[in-house]
């Protein structure tokens, strides 16, 4: 089934099949990218800006890289967090943006809403590459391809989301989906990192990570946004490590061949210890990376596709 | 100034709890005479009314005006042609503005203004504390002689409980009602949406209503130490009505007022980012929605105010959470408040009591009547006639409606200020 939107702002409201065509396309887009092969004309002539408000070099390399890919001519757009007026900046860009007739705008910023907002001034189609505490959809999509590459499904796994889940979009979108597609989700953290009402989204709540881990096949850690910490909700890193970081130790009350997962980049010995972000059978860690570059492709193709400057 | 006889209406005066078919008489700019069989004095200018309702001009207690400060959102101007087309002719202004209104001389200076409208009478709040600051005790004494109607430091919760507790001794010495807008301010640091389900969804920094429960509580118990009276502003949560409901019960001087938007609308009006339907405090859910409009109708609230905040379109074309709160409420007032009397929750008679004489005794204000003797501010709506909200379309300068594209009943045709027709 096609995508319906134009734009991709969130997981929320996808349906099943919307989600299983991106994955489908982003699996042979990671079978052509380990083959060496390349796609360099299917966005040749399509202007690709990755417009971030927020920085970030690993998701702004892989739309990059993906587009390359692709054909596209790519531009990178860092807008200063730091400028007074936020809100100014991003209409005016958005101005800017349609007179250079650009195709598709990959943005990242730090209040939920703002790729939203663009969506409603841009010609191009946006894709939400990250919006303050909402949504990261292509992060759910890489993360639910590299599951279901390693487990040859999503449906009936039982996969734990840990630790900042109040202040993460990664958890938002990965509820969203995973839930979708059939799978059992639960978070795992500290009441004072938990959003109100979540389990309303269909998640089991845990505030001991031990008991929340059993029976896991998917153990999913977030990075805990050091900078919100000034506002007191925890008290220490090392008091967060001890109760929800994950070792090996905590990792052993998951299932026997539970496998490990973390958007990146990690706060090593904050919410993840070296030793298991780094094992080589139970660590996801690399291959997430890797299918992050196929579904921004698979994602660039899709809403290229039905971009109305195709027509 | 010749007579004006305005005949064939459905005459509404709740103060009096008059609701009959007649006509009315203004001489002077007063209400001469009202009543069924009314003659028609001989060169008076005769209005038919078409069996439209004819009531007192609203009396709003609690909008922003813009002024001074505010001016590129809001002016004295603009928002008396907006209170017109709304049936508004007396309003009181919150003193949150750009000086504070702190001084004598402003509270002066904002009747002043109103009274060059023609169409407009201002009622200033007082600053309850200087610059708004809730640091220390503005010149309460004075600003009450220069006009102050009661005290507030308007959108701005006082968070110290001890300079609450000081404000309501001192203001109690001058008979001086204190107006709080309800919100613990820790609790609503940086927040933009209440908490719950759809905020965790949207991923949107949150209020928890408790916050308002929690300040409601606390003052309640610093009004029993301290005596005095004590009004609630745009309470919105079932939780602090309910406080409010039992203190009124055992006897204490408290009193409260909602908006339309807590009783029409609930928390997905926010659906989709939507910034216009951002307010302060946040649009609650529906169980709270329905506890705002179970107050209304069981009187535990006292009034119904617009609670207008003036907002330009740079003030909301923002991401969701940097976004100015507020919603431009004066000429929606009537009609979204009727669509309660059209639901069958309240009778028209309340539904005007909660918007005329209700706040009228609050404030201490002549206005709010239809008694003999008294100015003529009079609303003239038909009760029936349909229109459509939209943001754009709106008199006056502030479009930020959160009620853009709901369809409602209840038109004002005209509007009249000591006699002289303002509107319509």
């Amino acid at each position: 089934m096609p995508l319906t939107h134009r734009h991709l702002l969130q997981i929320e409201g996808l349906h099943p099949p919307e989600i299983d065509t991106m994955l489908d396309l982003a699996e042979s887009y990671a079978l052509l990218n380990r083959s060496g092969k390349t796609q360099r004309d299917l966005l040749r002539g399509r202007t690709l800006i990755n417009l971030f408000f927020e920085d970030s070099t690993r998701t702004r390399t892989s739309f990059e890289l993906a587009g390359k890919r692709l054909g596209a001519d790519v531009i990178n757009m860092s807008v200063s967090t730091s400028s007074v007026n936020k809100g100014e900046t991003l209409l005016d860009t958005a101005a800017t943006l349609n007179a250079m007739n650009c195709d598709l705008l990959v943005v990242r910023h730090g209040d939920s809403g703002a790729p939203a907002l663009l969506a409603r001034k841009v010609d191009a189609a946006v894709i939400n590459a990250g919006d303050g505490m909402h949504e990261h959809p292509t992060q759910a999509l890489l993360d639910a391809l590299t599951i279901r590459r390693r487990r040859g499904r999503l449906e009936g796994l039982t996969v734990a989301i840990c630790g900042d889940v109040l202040h993460s979009r990664v958890a938002r979108s990965n509820i969203f989906l995973l839930s979708a597609m059939g799978s059992r989700v639960r978070v795992i953290g500290p009441p004072t990192l938990m959003p109100t009402e979540i389990e309303r989204l269909g998640v089991e709540v845990f505030h001991d990570m031990r008991e929340g881990l059993r029976d896991c096949d998917i153990v999913m850690m977030l990075r805990l946004q050091k900078e919100r910490m000034t506002r007191g909700l925890i008290p220490s890193f090392r008091e967060f490590f001890r109760f929800y970081g994950l070792d090996a130790e905590k990792l052993a009350c998951a299932k026997p061949d539970a496998l490990v997962m973390h958007p990146g980049p990690m706060n090593r010995g904050v919410e993840i210890a070296s030793d298991v972000a780094d094992d080589p059978v139970r660590s996801l860690i690399k291959e997430q990376v890797e299918m992050g570059v196929a579904v921004r492709m698979a994602v660039l193709d899709i809403l290229a596709r039905r971009s109305s400057r195709n027509d | 100034m010749i007579d004006v006889i305005i005949e064939n209406v459905r005459l509404i005066d709740p103060a009096a709890g008059l609701d009959q078919h007649g006509a009315l008489l203004v001489r002077d700019g007063r209400i001469a005479d009202l009543g069924g069989g009314l003659g028609r004095p001989e060169g008076a200018q005769v209005i038919d009314g078409d069996g439209a309702i004819l009531c007192p001009g609203l009396v709003d207690m609690r909008a922003e005006v813009g002024e001074p400060g505010g001016e590129y959102r809001e002016t004295i101007a603009s928002a008396a042609v907006a209170a017109a087309a709304g049936g508004i002719t007396t309003l009181a202004a919150l003193p949150d503005t750009k000086p504070a209104i702190d001084d004598p001389a402003l509270v002066r200076h904002l009747r002043a203004r109103g009274e060059e409208t023609g169409s407009l009478t201002i009622l200033p709040y007082g600053a309850a504390t200087k610059g708004c600051r809730g640091e220390e005790l503005a010149e309460l004494g004075l600003l009450r002689e220069a006009g102050a109607v009661a005290f507030t430091d308007g959108a701005r919760a006082i968070g110290s409980a001890r300079m609450m507790r000081l404000i309501l001794a001192y203001a109690k010495g001058f008979g001086a009602r204190v107006v709080q807008h309800p919100e613990d301010p820790s609790l609503a640091e940086g927040g933009a949406a209440t908490s719950g389900e759809l905020a965790t969804r949207l991923g949107l920094p949150a209020i928890h209503p408790a916050a308002e429960a929690l300040m409601v509580a606390r003052d309640l118990r610093l009004l029993r130490m301290t005596g005095g009276s004590l009004h609630f502003a745009h309470v919105s949560t079932g939780e602090a009505i309910d406080l409010i409901r039992m203190a009124k019960a055992q006897g204490l001087d408290v009193t409260c007022d909602t908006a339309p938007p807590y009783f029409d609308l609930n928390e997905t009006a926010i659906g989709n980012f939507r910034t216009y339907a951002k307010l302060s405090p946040p649009l609650r859910c529906e169980a709270d929605r329905l506890a705002v409009l179970a107050a209304v109708v069981d009187g535990t609230i006292d009034a119904i105010a617009s609670d207008h905040q003036p907002r330009d379109a740079d003030d909301k074309r923002l991401p969701f959470a940097q976004a100015a709160p507020g919603g431009a409420g004066l000429a929606t007032l009537l009609a979204v408040t009727l669509a309660q009397v059209h639901g069958g929750a309240l009778d028209v008679s309340r539904a005007l009591g909660l918007l005329t004489c209700g706040p009228a005794g609050l404030l201490g204000a002549k206005g709010g009547t239809l008694a003999r003797g008294s100015s003529a501010d009079l609303c003239l709506f038909d009760l029936d006639a349909a229109w459509q909200i939209q943001s754009g379309a709106l008199p006056g300068r502030a479009q930020n409606t959160p009620f853009d594209g709901r369809a409602v009943e209840g038109q004002v045709i005209g509007t009249w200020k000591a006699g002289r027709r303002v509107f319509g």
